[in-house]
């Protein structure tokens, strides 16, 4: 770490404040994806190209955001805050899509709001609970807890059950790392469990439908668990060496449903096998571990909170996505990070590691 | 944020180390997850790896069992009967047609679906799985063809499938021999073996198709092929081919059986022309006929009803169902008889006066001519057919020796034919008529049983069947369509007694006062025969005399029928016919000259 701790007279990507171990890992999953996504694109290097360039942007974004200094965003926090929530409302009265109303069509580019919320929550949360020290009080937690609750309960009308759940555990994950006593973490999980089966009781037919299709995909398998069975299946039969690079049956004909976008980690597994699944999983966990120790290593409190916040949203999408694709987790949609065809999440995704990575160079120096 | 609103003091760094805490925390979590996805992963692709692999293959290979070609049948010069031709059927698979009845309805306007094979659609329907191929419409033409193509791709599960249909080149000339395969119904699924007919729509219902159903079908192959989730094969992994049913070469001969048809023009009967050695069918005609063809692919109630209702029964196999009076065609069986038990010799001679009565019976037995023959011996009664010469010999041999007689001659059973649905006839005996009708055996019935009256039935197989064990001198073989029988000795006589009914058959066609006189200068070759005439129904003794003068200004369907028997060359008999032409009239104006055609054509042929 020595050479690193000069960054002025280091390594170029130094100079750039780009932290080089967690970068290269980054780099080496985004070509890993594009490998595998060239297989479930149906080998069309189209897909690839438009992919890379949307992972290039990405990476721009992120060497953009790097510079922003630590101060400027804890200003700004509250005014982004403000402007993601008016952007959700402004998608719940005009936004366009199928199915669900998740976008806004800003005539050129079409912006899912719901994705700047995934920065603008932690930014706020973090700037919020590092203004008096931690552990946070009474006030502070209520008006956590109703910062968090607002952009939540916007995005779950669209209705996006994913990236609500992302929002929403990336803004506990703040008050957790600010120091939320365990008492109160264990009495929230009690209400809960105790509130579960009353839930359960004011659900739609419909609603019951799907969490007992989740709980046995087998009692549908042509209808709602065609997904998870098909998915289960090109995991399963992928074994511990795999079926071949873009020789995956369930990818190819068509069993297993969108193989480039959320199931791209089932054609992987099916492909490469166990082995792949273990190496991919291992360097997932290496820029998590990269960026939960950069994380840790901020100047100050509003530094760690918001990049660990930020570290941990990463390791959802993972653990959603791949939990959601072996049949562990329930079919919300949430892409696998920086692998998945489409920009919006990776954008996202690269803008967070840049936050991560522009606090980290402004730590404070020991010794 | 107003920093002067700060009560605590900030303890920065006792700050950090619970944010540290936290984060170790927050590691440990995330490892064990981690943990617990790569242990999910490792139970499912390795621990229930064998599961999901047998899965995936089940999802991708599916087991496709393939039709056999049916095999063709010729006739013995080779000559196409029926074959197999490239045609196109629409099919839908309703596992993979989102909206199926709006998918149907598109489809009927695109190739008019009528209302019969939308009901069979249905029907298909109800007893199928969902991901099975269900025929909406078969036998496409190109227009209709042309019109799917184009709209193909907005029609998921709808497919327009190459397959081989039968066709029947000569169609109603063949009918009742070649038969016709059908669409397999669930009577025929009940016979049918499951696995053999996997593949196959079509199985034979009448005729040689029928009967020779299990030469004709071949063995199905199979084809494993990898398919999408959509159910579309991608490609074959591996292929069994079929094995093709046999071709059949019948012993039909083209050319004589077309002969036979135009011998008997407008008229309803049956022509049965075998090799009286091998027992080989030559020429077997029921008619008129049908044609086939329009039962392949199920035929419309419109068709059905016009045959249904065609006063000539076209349906109706005349040659192996058709039951007959054979008239005067048994007399040389009564000979034969006569002349082995003693009754009478060759030179026996009666008086024919005309009419023929049982001592103590009023009843009068008629000659068909009126005042009688006068003096004739064997070869005069056969020659002109005297009916009292065969009453006193009938009479004088009492029912059962003629029963055992006709029976050497296989009446009153099947011939054996290789078709389905063979009549056996009746062949009259005391026990017959008891376990019949509950009455003893009248003498009377004896005296019209002499001249082929009475209860005897017969059919123009049978018929044919006997006249060549005649011509064979009691050695023929069991008729066949597809090639030779064993020679079978069904009747012993001495020679003499042969030549005696020889030398009477010989006189109908060649003597001076034979009843098919007329015919002898038609065929180059001597030739005997016999005529016959069967009544349509039985007419009061005192009136008959009238009514056989009157018999041309009858209504046709009254009118007897009539019928002839027969074998060429008389020298060394190599072909033995019958001909039934139902309300012909007198055999041997009618019947005779048909016979006579089919003859002349045969020898002409080499036969």
């Amino acid at each position: 770490m020595n050479a690193q701790s000069d960054w002025n007279a280091g390594h170029w990507l130094l100079r750039w404040r780009l932290d080089p171990i967690l970068t290269a890992l980054i780099l080496v999953l985004m070509a890993m994806g594009l490998v595998v996504l060239y297989s479930a694109a149906e080998q069309d290097i189209g897909m690839v190209w438009k992919q890379g360039v949307r992972l290039g942007m990405g990476l721009v974004i992120m060497l953009v955001l790097v510079q922003v200094p630590p101060r400027f965003l804890q200003v700004w926090a509250p005014w982004l805050y403000v402007a993601a929530v008016l952007l959700l409302v402004a998608v719940w009265m005009f936004g366009v899509g199928r199915g669900a109303q998740r976008w806004l069509d800003l005539g050129v580019v079409r912006f899912q709001p719901a994705e700047a919320m995934k920065l603008a929550l932690p930014l706020m949360l973090a700037a919020l609970l590092a203004r008096r020290p931690l552990p946070p009080g009474w006030i502070d937690l209520l008006t956590g807890v109703v910062l968090i609750v607002l952009p939540v309960g916007l995005i779950m009308m669209q209705p996006d059950l994913g990236t609500s759940v992302l929002v929403a555990a990336s803004g506990l994950c703040i008050l957790f790392l600010a120091g939320l006593r365990w008492r109160l973490i264990i009495a929230m999980a009690v209400a809960v469990a105790a509130a579960l089966p009353l839930l359960w009781l004011n659900l739609h037919a419909y609603q019951k439908h799907r969490i007992m299709t989740f709980l046995n995909p087998e009692s549908d398998p042509l209808g709602q668990g065609w997904n998870i069975i098909q998915s289960k299946i090109a995991v399963g039969s992928g074994g511990l060496t795999g079926k071949g690079w873009t020789s995956g049956s369930q990818s190819h004909l068509e069993f297993l449903p969108e193989p480039h976008t959320d199931f791209i980690f089932s054609v992987l597994a099916e492909e490469f096998g166990f082995i792949g699944v273990i190496v991919i999983l291992l360097l997932y966990a290496a820029i998590i571990l990269r960026g939960l120790y950069l994380a840790s290593r901020c100047r100050d409190s509003f530094g760690r909170l918001l990049a660990g916040a930020l570290v941990f949203m990463f390791f959802l999408y993972l653990a959603v996505n791949v939990g959601m694709v072996s049949g562990l987790l329930p079919v919300v949609g949430v892409p696998l990070p920086l692998v998945s065809y489409g920009g919006t999440s990776a954008v996202t995704l690269l803008a967070g590691f840049g936050l991560v990575m522009g606090l980290y160079s402004r730590r404070r120096f020991m010794g | 944020m107003r920093r002067n609103r700060q009560v605590r003091v900030r303890n920065e760094q006792a700050e950090l180390g619970l944010i540290s805490n936290r984060f170790r925390f927050l590691v440990i979590l995330i490892l064990a997850l981690l943990l617990l996805l790569g242990w999910r992963y490792g139970h499912l692709q390795l621990g229930a790896h064998d599961i999901y692999a047998a899965r995936a293959d089940e999802n991708r290979v599916r087991l496709r069992a393939l039709v056999p070609n049916r095999g063709l049948i010729l006739d013995r010069h080779g000559r196409v009967l029926a074959e197999n031709q490239p045609a196109y059927r629409l099919v839908v698979v309703p596992e993979r047609t989102p909206g199926l009845d709006e998918t149907i309805e598109r489809l009927a306007k695109l190739v008019d679906i009528n209302a019969d094979e939308m009901r069979r659609f249905q029907q298909q329907r109800q007893s199928s799985r969902r991901f099975q191929a269900l025929t909406l419409k078969a036998n496409l033409n190109e227009n209709q063809v042309a019109r799917l193509a184009i709209e193909r791709h907005r029609l998921p599960g709808v497919e327009v499938e190459p397959y081989l249909t039968r066709h029947y080149p000569h169609a109603e000339l063949l009918a009742h021999v070649i038969g016709y395969v059908g669409r397999i119904d669930t009577r025929d699924l009940q016979r049918l073996d499951r696995v053999q007919y996997r593949a196959t729509s079509h199985v034979g219902k009448t005729g040689i198709e029928r009967h020779y159903e299990h030469l004709l079908h071949g063995d199905p192959g199979f084809e494993r092929v990898e398919t999408n989730a959509q159910g579309r094969v991608l490609r074959v992994l591996e292929r069994g081919n079929p094995t093709p049913g046999q071709t059949l070469t019948l012993t039909l001969d083209l050319d004589l059986q077309q002969a036979a048809i135009e011998a008997l023009g407008q008229r309803a009967g049956a022509v049965v022309a075998l090799d009286v050695q091998t027992g080989e069918v030559l020429a077997l005609v029921s008619h008129p006929g049908f044609d086939p063809n329009l039962f392949v692919h199920g035929i419309s109630q419109t068709n059905y009803n016009l045959l249904l209702a065609n006063h000539q029964r076209p349906l109706f196999n005349r040659f192996l169902s058709g039951g007959y009076e054979p008239g005067s065609t048994i007399k040389p069986f009564i000979a034969l008889a006569g002349l082995e038990s003693g009754v009478i010799t060759p030179t026996t001679r009666y008086f024919s006066r005309g009419s023929y009565q049982l001592p103590g019976h009023s009843r009068h037995y008629r000659d068909w001519r009126r005042g009688g023959h006068g003096w004739v011996d064997l070869d005069g009664a056969l020659a002109e057919s005297v009916n009292t010469y065969f009453y006193q010999v009938a009479v004088d041999l009492g029912i059962d020796r003629i029963s055992r007689e006709l029976a050497l001659f296989g009446f009153g059973r099947t011939t054996g034919i290789d078709l389905p649905g063979e009549n056996n006839g009746v062949l009259p005996t005391r026990s017959w008529k008891r376990a019949t009708f509950g009455e003893a055996w009248f003498p009377g019935e004896t005296v019209i049983t002499g001249i082929g009256q009475g209860f005897t039935v017969v059919t123009p197989m049978q018929l044919a069947h006997a006249t060549a064990a005649l011509a064979g001198r009691g050695v023929t073989a069991q008729p066949s369509l597809i090639g030779a029988g064993e020679p079978l000795r069904m009747a012993i006589h001495s020679e003499a007694i042969w030549d005696a009914v020889f030398k009477g058959l010989e006189s109908v066609v060649h003597g001076p006062t034979g009843t098919a006189r007329a015919i002898a200068s038609q065929v180059p070759v001597r030739i005997a025969g016999k005529t016959g005439t069967a009544q349509v129904f039985g007419v009061p003794d005192d009136m008959e005399a009238n009514f056989v003068r009157d018999h041309d200004e009858r209504p046709e369907h009254l009118r007897n029928h009539a019928l002839f028997i027969g074998f060429a060359p008389f020298d060394n008999p190599a072909i033995a016919i019958s001909v039934v032409v139902e309300h012909g009239g007198g055999g041997s104006r009618v019947a005779a000259p048909v016979a006579a055609a089919v003859l002349a054509r045969a020898m002409e042929l080499g036969y």
